[in-house]
């Protein structure tokens, strides 16, 4: 067994995980943040993306033990008082999503995307959220969503019409 | 899907790491960026007894140059070498092969030492590192040794790092005037995993070409250079032309892997198309 002291959307926990626990399971089975999601489990599809000390990772393929210290913010640390996060209002107003499996994947390795890269292209937006599969979508509205949030964070104006 | 159950230990120094993997031998398997490892461990492919971190590790990290050799620590990330401006100028195809691996939590994890200690038969840094002539420091209790490209990929999986030893750092050419390298792949479209890669580095001097190595990754069980493609191209001037017949015997002499993905003879035949995309490449960045 470790001991890691993490803090987890601003939130600190002292837990106990076995050494083989992947950080997805503890943030799903030991915090019951069941947002972050588990898809194909091999570290293809996204669905379990997260920010460890801001950068984007697939926490189906990292150990928690690794996490020791580390900020992770995961979906449900996004929105703040109540309000939604510009990439979860892009989301919304854009229809990016239908199912709504890879969702937080998406919204987190965007947030990443984002971060770096504030005036992304299309094909940049493409290429950052390559690591992230949608079944339903066909990727078109996921752009949209992303654009639309990039242009409200950069305080332009925002409609799901133009994005 | 969860690993077997094993012991893990962070490493905080590369004399710490050389301890634990003599402690425990074959037991142990050192972890990076964990991407190709944990995986396998899931499917029980792997089951050591002892993980050992060495992503914390502070002397793995690091890029500089020292004259006319860029030194990349073992422990820096895709993402880290692909957004360097250091190695942007000084080798810039190293640049351009770690940007394009797997996707961008792939990069903000995997390791340039990870990579070529696990030497994947479709992993892209394996055929640059034989094209542009690299070479690893590697270091055990008892000190150091270098391990040249051509030395280094024994068989599928398989390196000619020896137990007890861990590679701290990877040591590349600083690209000079007349001097180019490039790297094509056919990727898997969900995992970006090369199906077929052909890395090519070339020297055009005084119109010709003067040296040139070309490594294929992705088609075989392990990255094998071309010499009959180097041979037949040295000499020329390195035009379509040349290129072209040069590269009618690439991938004659080598051993194939078919799967689900791409039959062997598919293979073979991308081979011979990434190897004059690679070297086109290679030679237009030479000349310019």
């Amino acid at each position: 067994m470790a001991k890691i002291t993490v803090t987890v959307n601003g939130t600190s926990h002292t837990s106990d995980v076995e050494d083989r626990t992947l950080l997805v399971n503890y943030l799903r089975e030991q915090l019951n943040l069941t947002g972050t999601h588990v898809g194909c489990d091999t570290s293809q599809c996204g669905a379990c993306v997260v920010l460890v000390d801001g950068k984007s990772v697939k926490s189906c393929t990292m150990l928690a033990a690794r996490c020791e210290g580390a900020a992770i913010t995961t979906i449900e640390g996004l929105s703040t008082d109540g309000s939604m996060h510009p990439l979860q209002e892009g989301f919304w107003e854009c229809h990016g999503l239908q199912c709504g499996f890879c969702t937080p994947g998406m919204i987190m390795a965007a947030t990443d995307l984002l971060k770096q890269n504030p005036n992304p292209t299309d094909e940049e937006i493409r290429h950052g959220l390559e690591g992230n599969l949608c079944r339903c979508t066909g990727y078109h509205n996921i752009v949209r969503s992303v654009q639309y949030a990039a242009a409200k964070m950069r305080g332009e104006a925002v409609s799901s019409q133009n994005a | 899907m969860i690993p077997a159950a094993f012991e893990y230990v962070k490493a905080s120094s590369v004399a710490q790491a050389i301890a634990l993997l003599n402690q425990h031998g074959e037991d142990a398997k050192v972890i990076a960026g964990g991407h190709s490892l944990l995986p396998a461990m899931k499917l029980r492919l792997s089951q050591p007894a002892v993980l050992i971190d060495i992503a914390a590790v502070a002397e793995l990290k690091g890029i500089k140059i020292n004259g006319g050799t860029l030194t990349i620590g073992a422990g820096e990330t895709y993402h880290a070498i692909a957004t360097s401006s250091t190695v942007k100028n000084a080798c810039p195809v190293i640049a351009a092969c770690t940007g394009q691996i797997g996707d961008i939590q792939v990069r903000n994890a995997g390791t340039i030492g990870g990579a070529l200690a696990h030497a994947d038969p479709a992993a892209d840094l394996t055929a640059v590192f034989l094209a542009i002539g690299g070479t690893v420091t590697v270091q055990n209790a008892g000190g150091t040794r270098t391990i040249a490209a051509d030395d280094m990929f024994v068989s599928m999986l398989m390196t000619s790092l020896e137990s007890g030893e861990l590679i701290t750092a990877v040591n590349v050419p600083v690209m000079s005037k007349g001097q180019g390298a490039s790297y094509a792949k056919l990727k898997h479209p969900a995992s970006r995993y090369a199906i077929v890669g052909v890395a090519a580095s070339v020297t055009v001097a005084n119109g010709v070409v003067s040296a040139c190595r070309v490594a294929v990754t992705g088609a075989g069980p392990q990255a094998v250079r071309q010499p009959s493609v180097e041979k037949a191209l040295m000499g020329t001037a390195g035009d379509a032309a040349a290129i072209k017949a040069a590269c009618a015997s690439a991938g004659a002499d080598m051993e194939y892997l078919g799967d689900i993905h791409a039959s062997e003879d598919y293979r073979r035949a991308m081979v011979k198309v990434y190897a004059a995309r690679a070297l086109t490449d290679a030679i237009a960045a030479a000349r310019a």
